[in-house]
């Protein structure tokens, strides 16, 4: 069995003076402190990758900052769904028995580390070099590509879409860490500035600075007893002009992978933490998976199904639209709410009755779908 | 003329710009199993098979999405802006990413047309004449 012991962030959004190192270190601790845990008691150590600090063993650059010394160690690169595999690679090395606590963390100062425009040219490489990026394509034209597509197809609105934002930006407001906290309402974000259409700026995530952590432990070692209890992956396709059938990504495939895994059905689940790059990113995952229907997802939110008090309680640190994207860090900050949902100390975001929680991100353009299935024992 | 070792370090990927710098899109297509396939990769991803030929597409076919980007990723590009980003369905069975012309829509019948974008070359694709 495998259980997150223990988790731990800095605070998202601009950080000046930050280094990525530093922000691991904040957040690895913090989350070692909470397992209970020594550096010395780790025995496995997993990061992701840093666009800020490119590193060919980044790890265990890490390992040793912490004067850690562990028996498994390397880093994964699955982009936005880094975080979710990083957990389910530690799950596996745990069930195995081949690490007793392995330390999973993520760390970039995405924000301050670099210029707007380094960033944005770094992250659209996630296109195809040859055969996408030089038609001046960024990440946000590769999701405005995809929300044209799904709205023409499904009947999706721009005020669907914009309830996504402004739920998560209510969400943030609760939490004292998170990058964006002001509300909004669809008025803002349907009238907010171009980026690349149909997507407006407060469609997408901002780039923050920030640091997060886990502890996954063999054995249920603290106060917060949450088991990560099925796990799955699909990737369909790496660029999205190779994506062949727009209705089914791999999200829904992945989902299921996790859910057989688990053994639970989508009507178990009490807590939602979904992968939200953008509004069309989170709309679409949430009806692809099956949690609301085709086009459903802003009629969700308007009734209030995804809020503290509603019956799919979803990303309430305020995912990466509000809470702040870090790059791997970003995807690993759903994984930690809901650890802390799960284990009843989320404060005054806590939901009732969250004894069920399901994680899933995605890396690339709907290209890797990592799901995760966790409750509380 | 178009210096074409600064298209790509990729040799495909060089003879198919190349190609687009004298107004053609090439696409595979597998003599083995009669697949045909974009982006070229000289290998037929249905089948396995080495034996893919390059043909040349009619330039004819469908906007399957479109974006239309404001904030471009360098200011190089900027004198650009706003321009539309299609996948475009040609008439031979590929998908493609090209420029388009922003007023177009989804589901538009369309033809290339070739235009100079940054440092290059690029195919933008239109409504019929």
């Amino acid at each position: 069995m495998a259980f997150i012991s223990g988790v731990g962030n800095t605070r998202y959004g601009k950080i000046e003076g930050s280094t990525t190192m530093g922000l691991a270190a904040e957040a690895a601790h913090a989350a070692m402190a909470d397992a209970g845990l020594r550096p010395q008691e780790i025995d496995g150590l997993l990061t992701g990758y840093a666009t800020t600090m490119p590193h060919i063993m980044l790890a265990t650059v890490i390992a040793e900052l912490l004067g850690i010394r562990p028996a498994y160690a390397h880093a994964l690169q699955a982009g936005g769904a880094t975080g979710v595999a990083m957990a389910m690679l530690a799950k596996i090395l745990v069930d195995s028995g081949r690490c007793q606590a392995v330390l999973i963390v993520a760390a970039e100062n995405r924000a301050s580390g670099q210029s707007r425009d380094q960033a944005i040219q770094t992250l659209a490489q996630a296109g195809h070099p040859d055969y996408e990026v030089p038609y001046g394509a960024t990440i946000p034209a590769y999701y405005g590509l995809l929300a044209a597509r799904y709205m023409h197809q499904f009947g999706v609105t721009g005020a669907d879409l914009a309830e996504m934002a402004v739920l998560m930006r209510r969400h943030a407001g609760l939490h004292p860490d998170a990058h964006l906290r002001s509300p909004i309402s669809t008025e803002d974000v349907m009238a907010s500035k171009p980026i690349a259409l149909p997507l407006r700026l407060l469609d997408c995530c901002p780039v923050s600075d920030g640091g997060i952590a886990a502890v996954i432990t063999r054995e249920p070692i603290s106060a917060s007893r949450v088991r990560i209890r099925g796990t799955g992956q699909a990737h369909f396709h790496q660029h999205i002009s190779c994506a062949r059938d727009w209705a089914d990504m791999g999200a829904q495939a992945s989902a299921r992978r996790a859910l057989d895994d688990a053994g639970m059905a989508l009507t178990d689940l009490r807590y939602l933490a979904i992968y939200d790059s953008f509004t069309i990113t989170l709309a679409m995952l949430l009806e692809e998976i099956g949690f609301v229907r085709r086009a459903g997802a802003g009629e969700a939110a308007r009734a209030g199904r995804f809020g503290l008090e509603g019956d799919m309680p979803l990303n309430t640190h305020g995912g990466l639209l509000s809470f702040g994207h870090c790059g791997v860090g970003g995807g690993l900050a759903h994984l930690v709410e809901t650890q802390r949902q799960l284990a009843g100390r989320a404060g005054e975001r806590q939901v009732k009755n969250a004894t069920t929680g399901f994680v899933h991100g995605d890396g690339g353009v709907m290209s890797s779908h990592v799901s995760m299935v966790l409750e509380r024992v | 003329m178009t210096d074409t070792a600064s298209l790509s370090a990729d040799p495909l990927a060089r003879d198919w710009w190349t190609g687009v710098a004298d107004g053609r899109i090439g696409y595979e297509v597998c003599r083995d199993c009669n697949a045909a396939q974009f982006y070229p990769r000289g290998r037929c991803t249905a089948c396995g098979s080495t034996r893919v030929e390059t043909r040349q597409a009619a330039g004819n076919g469908t906007i399957f999405s479109i974006t239309v980007v404001h904030r471009p990723p360098s200011p190089a590009l900027q004198a650009f802006a706003p321009y539309a980003i299609a996948l475009v369905d040609l008439d031979e069975g590929v998908r493609l990413m090209a420029h388009a012309d922003p007023a177009l829509w989804i589901g538009a019948r369309v033809r290339a047309t070739f235009v100079p974008f940054g440092e290059r070359i690029v195919p933008r694709f239109v409504a019929p004449a």
